[in-house]
């Protein structure tokens, strides 16, 4: 009997092509946003906002995951921007190979501004690297605000999270101080935004998050 | 539930592996998790069973290593388990860390019967 020792990641072949997504999108300056929640937490939503802000010049694309069916990729598409929905066929999450698929006919030297839309899942996207630039994670206030807690490998992973639904707030029993404080307490660095994606409330700051991102990614580019 | 997709891809680094080893039998496969690894180590043995099962690999042994988060204290350089950034180290009482590992999702060895002809790498 002998040992060998192999020492490697597990999704090593995952890795491999997020490695090659992620120099691509180097290569076109593309900035790529992972978004991440439960299913009906609002990503869908968030996107609907962020997509009516643009001016039609903008240069952003949409990859949308879901199981089943192309609902999202239709109410994404109505803004103009190109949007393609995946769907994964009953895969709980997006792997890097899926995107490399869906980017195939896509010239990515038209695009500045890509956002992925995961499939609605709080612990198997997180094991997937996609080549993104960072992972967004939102929660709605409908949901308990233990969620940090109870999923913090997602949390632990991502730049932003997005406390979504806050109209709702006077009529459930969400303690939102908390949320933030259990997110904090994994991540001491937490960005936070809080947005109501149908009041519309909260999403001008969400938007100047973006561009302060949208900012630091040009700045990191042009002195690379 | 992507505990079926990850015990696949060791299946397939292990189908990988078998051509180093002409002679030899794997069986027994380490696994490391960690506690941010998102995957749980009792669905993971349970998907990998039913995936080795009437296949060429088999007998084959799942050996998970759990790895839970741990922190260094970046004050006085303590090590110890922690799966928050806000914990206190048990030293000093500092609550400033640095994240040192438990995301882990890594193969670590094989175990192989008259695998001694190793053949490349």
């Amino acid at each position: 009997m002998e040992r060998v020792l192999l020492e490697r990641k597990v999704l090593s072949e995952n890795e491999r092509i997020a490695a090659g997504l992620r120099a691509r999108f180097a290569d076109h300056n593309i900035l790529s946003l992972n978004l991440i929640s439960s299913p009906g937490s609002g990503k869908t939503s968030l996107l609907e906002r962020t997509l009516e802000s643009f001016d039609r010049s903008e240069r952003v694309a949409v990859l949308t995951g879901d199981i089943q069916t192309e609902n999202d990729a239709k109410r994404l598409a109505r803004f103009g921007f190109p949007v393609k929905q995946i769907t994964t066929g009953g895969t709980c999450h997006l792997d890097a190979r899926m995107i490399e698929r869906a980017l195939l006919d896509w010239h990515l030297e038209e695009i500045d501004l890509l956002f992925i839309e995961n499939v609605g899942n709080l612990v198997c996207p997180a094991s997937y690297d996609l080549g993104e630039s960072a992972k967004l994670v939102v929660l709605s206030v409908t949901e308990g605000e233990d969620k940090p807690l109870k999923y913090p490998s997602i949390f632990f992973k991502s730049e932003l999270l997005i406390l979504n639904k806050i109209d709702l707030l006077p009529y459930v029993p969400f303690d939102i101080a908390a949320a933030e404080e259990n997110a904090r307490s994994l991540l001491r660095n937490m960005q936070i935004v809080r947005v109501s994606c149908q009041a519309p409330q909260g999403i001008a700051a969400w938007l100047a998050w973006l561009d302060r991102k949208r900012q630091r990614s040009r700045a990191a580019t042009s002195a690379a | 539930m992507h505990e079926m997709g990850i015990a696949n891809a060791v299946l397939d680094a292990i189908r990988a592996e078998t051509h180093r080893f002409p002679n030899g039998h794997i069986f027994k496969v380490g696994v490391r998790i960690g506690a941010l690894a998102g995957v749980d180590p009792d669905a993971m043995s349970f998907c990998f069973e039913a995936l080795v099962r009437g296949t060429e690999l088999e007998p084959l042994v799942l050996e998970i290593e759990y790895c839970p988060c741990r922190s260094q204290c970046r004050a006085c350089g303590r090590s110890y388990a922690a799966s928050r950034e806000d914990a206190i180290c048990p030293a000093c009482g500092m609550m400033e860390s640095l994240f040192l590992g438990g995301d882990e999702l890594e193969l670590s060895y094989l175990e192989v019967e008259n695998g001694a002809r190793v053949v490349g790498t």
